[in-house]
């Protein structure tokens, strides 16, 4: 089943480097999934998370507030 | 078999203390004799402290590792602290606070848990959603970047521990006294739209623990350092070799006239002028201690140094999206006269 994957962040470093690693791991992992950077403030707070980046996988938040490693990312998956 | 797995998991974890213990008494033996190092560098190169580029040099080469080294020290310390805090754990404590209380809980707790500045606004939100009043947020998120790690270590590094712990007290009452201010003043009203519309819908502020080992706790330590001290460590290299051309170079009392106690304006026009810089404490510590070497008075430096890190414009642009103007104005009205009085009590007390 294809995952729907999606980045919280205001756009600052954190944010890009862990959008930029998710896409790594789904290349490399070869797992079918959307990787979407959401950045309106709005959306984000729909999710209730209190720090950015976040990383949620089909609608469910996975973390927050930090950028997770590599094999927590695959985990998630 | 199990009882041997067990061992030998004990075995890694006193070699891990171990390693810490060592690596430890290593730096601060090191950091002990980082002026005599710094003497023997200078001799075996020809060069005398009695000429500018010798003592430009000599300055050059003790402070950059004796800061780098407390800055590690610090971080280290912070990123396990860290471990123990979250911004869900600090909503829940501060959930329904009254005010006093409340804004020093918000202060103490601003300093130690961990959050980058690009998540004030979802914080923000998230602290009224859950019944934090909006005083004590701002408490919080006043203290959060003013008295920062970083901050506290270079201070204590450069000017000694009293001075770093004067800068906290005054931030921390900054940030109490301000938020109280703002609580006071009752402007819930001046919430954007959206933001008021989304505090109908409160959300239970719960935090679930983290149960994380002693191991971990130190690898997070270890992370934080990387993190911090790689992004910051280029500012302080470049900011102490600015200061040590300025140490070297500037004649005496250069400062005096423009940033010295004589000058009562020049704490006010410290503060004005921080405001649209957006640097990190790191950047320009070193740069302020080179010139209160020449003569600038240290309350005028300290007022310059809090308002370039905490009233930055980049912030307020993106608070904007949740404060409406007035309650923007507010803010920064409020902390700049903190700040312009706590560089009068430095100019006074040191």
């Amino acid at each position: 089943m294809k995952k729907h994957i999606k980045v919280l962040g205001s756009g600052c470093a954190t944010c890009k480097q862990l959008e930029s690693l998710v896409r790594e791991v789904v290349v490399e992992s070869g797992i079918e999934a959307t990787v979407e950077k959401v950045e309106d403030i709005q959306q984000i707070m729909a999710y209730n998370v209190l720090s950015t980046p976040a990383l949620v996988v089909d609608e469910v938040v996975k973390c927050s507030g930090r950028i997770p490693s590599r094999e927590e990312i695959e985990g998630y998956l | 078999m199990k009882q041997r797995e067990k061992g030998s998991q004990q075995g890694g974890q006193t070699g891990m203390w171990l390693r810490y213990a060592v690596v430890s008494v290593g730096l601060l033996f090191l950091y002990n004799n980082l002026e005599l190092l710094a003497e023997l560098i200078v001799g075996i190169l020809g060069l005398s402290r009695e000429s500018h580029f010798g003592e430009a040099l000599f300055f050059f080469i003790y402070e950059v590792p004796k800061v780098l080294l407390l800055l590690v020290g610090v971080v280290f310390v912070m990123g396990i602290v860290h471990t123990f805090v979250s911004p869900e754990k600090t909503r829940a404590m501060l959930s329904g606070r009254r005010s006093g209380v409340g804004n020093a809980m918000a202060a103490g707790l601003g300093v130690v848990t961990p959050f980058c500045s690009c998540s004030a606004v979802p914080l923000f939100i998230g602290f009224l959603q859950a019944g934090v009043p909006l005083g004590v947020t701002f408490s919080f998120l006043i203290a959060a970047p003013m008295v920062n790690e970083v901050a506290l270590a270079l201070l204590f590094g450069m000017f000694g521990w009293k001075i770093a712990l004067t800068y906290m007290t005054m931030g921390l009452g900054i940030a109490v006294v301000a938020g109280m201010v703002i609580g006071k003043l009752g402007l819930e009203n001046q919430l954007e739209e959206w933001v008021r519309q989304m505090l109908n819908s409160t959300v239970a502020a719960s935090a679930k623990g983290s149960d994380i080992s002693w191991p971990e706790r130190f690898g997070e330590g270890l992370d934080h350092v990387r993190s911090i001290v790689g992004k910051v460590w280029l500012y302080i290299v470049v900011g102490v070799g600015v200061g040590a051309g300025i140490h070297g170079y500037v004649p005496e009392n250069f400062m005096a006239e423009l940033m010295g106690e004589s000058a009562w304006w020049s704490v006010p026009v410290a503060v004005l002028l921080g405001v649209p810089m957006y640097s990190n404490a790191a950047g320009i510590l070193p740069v302020v201690q080179a010139l209160l070497g020449k003569g600038a008075a240290l309350g005028t430096a300290m007022a310059f140094m809090m308002s370039v890190i905490a009233l930055s414009a980049p912030e307020m642009i993106i608070l904007r999206k949740v404060l409406k103007p007035r309650l923007i104005a507010v803010f920064a009205g409020v902390v700049a006269a903190g700040i312009v009085l706590v560089g009068y009590v430095f100019n006074l007390v040191f």
